[in-house]
């Protein structure tokens, strides 16, 4: 049963208030709960990816209908997308919004060892690429949002949500 | 086989006005710049095997548009996941071509693993409607004459000829005119 309350709900009515619904991604465990709203709601679009970058370049196509595409994974999968945003989003400057779950947040000996590296790069990797990003922190997600879209739509490229372990749980 | 720009004329013989259209990076981009040049055109330059996806994003977007992916089997091999998620998708109005030339011809004919795969097979177990091999200009025609009648998603294999080294020019344009170029063209008829 879909929560219709509680941080989850707020935060994907936060991105519908937003127009922010048509949306790809890889599973997270993070990012749990969103999903669990955005597989079931009638208003959201999801397309199931089976890669980052297939992600990235099926929600990018919402940029050219006038919207936003918003692409939810795991850090993990920002290595995935580093083509596709080198050599694609920002070569044509075109915005998305990617909601990152921060796995390894802390580094070691917190979470599992797959983590343990790109939970302690996944800030230098965006900022290696020169990709705007907001941390998310518990509380109301929708000032931080809206700090992101900003960024995104004055630059036109790819933006990240880094959804630090606790922000929506 | 087919050269492959016979393949992009025939392509371009049974195309609308209203058809979006994603060519993959490498020579595809440039022949089909050089021969069909159009605002539905989107030349994705780079991010090799990203073009499929593109486009099943904008099949689904604008579903009252024919949408054709022209992409090279280096790019349907790199991003061979795209086949099982467009199938699973299903957009009747997606057009998948593949131009299998069985090499990366562009970085100098470096040989492809399709020799040995058939890129239609795949096609046919991924959930696509119809999934065929087209080895010379009739079937591809046809096929392509049937993608107005029958529902997508649709891929055509099209075994190609690797090019003679005829000089084909590179694409002019800024990626910022091909990107507001085609966005025109999808938001004039959406």
């Amino acid at each position: 049963m879909t929560k219709r309350s509680g941080p989850a709900a707020a935060f994907v009515a936060a991105l519908k208030e937003r127009g922010l619904t048509f949306v790809s991604g890889v599973p997270d465990s993070t990012l749990r709960s969103v999903f669990e709203q955005v597989l079931h709601d009638p208003e959201i679009r999801y397309v199931p990816a089976v890669r980052e970058d297939v992600a990235l370049g099926v929600a990018s196509a919402a940029y050219f209908t006038g919207r936003l595409g918003l692409v939810l994974l795991q850090n993990s999968g920002l290595g995935n997308l580093v083509n596709g945003v080198t050599s694609f989003s920002l070569v044509y400057k075109i915005p998305c919004v990617l909601v990152v779950g921060w796995r390894g947040y802390g580094g070691p000996p917190g979470d599992a060892p797959e983590h343990w590296v790109m939970g302690v790069k996944t800030l230098g990797m965006l900022e290696l690429l020169d990709l705007p990003y907001q941390i998310l922190e518990p509380g109301d997600p929708r000032a931080c949002l809206d700090r992101l879209l900003a960024a995104i739509r004055k630059r036109s490229v790819p933006g990240a949500l880094i959804v630090r372990p606790g922000a929506i749980e | 086989m087919i050269a492959r720009d016979e393949a992009i004329n025939a392509i371009a013989s049974q195309l609308d006005e209203d058809d979006l259209v994603i060519t993959t990076a490498g020579m595809i981009s440039r022949e089909a710049f050089s021969v069909l040049d159009r605002p539905g055109n989107f030349y994705m330059l780079g991010s090799m095997g990203l073009a499929s996806a593109l486009g099943l994003g904008l099949a689904l977007l604008v579903p009252r548009r024919r949408v054709f992916v022209l992409e090279g089997d280096g790019s349907a091999l790199m991003s061979l996941g795209a086949l099982p998620l467009i199938g699973a998708e299903r957009p009747p109005n997606l057009v998948h071509v593949v131009l299998d030339n069985e090499a990366y011809e562009s970085t100098g004919a470096q040989p492809s693993i399709t020799t040995r795969v058939d890129l239609a097979a795949i096609g046919r177990s991924s959930g696509y409607r119809g999934a065929i091999g087209c080895e010379d200009q009739e079937t591809l025609v046809e096929e392509l004459a049937r993608t107005r009648t029958d529902g997508g998603p649709r891929l055509l294999v099209v075994k190609t000829r690797l090019a003679s080294a005829r000089d084909v020019p590179r694409v002019s344009r800024s990626t910022m005119e091909i990107r507001d170029t085609f966005r025109r063209s999808v938001e004039a008829r959406t």
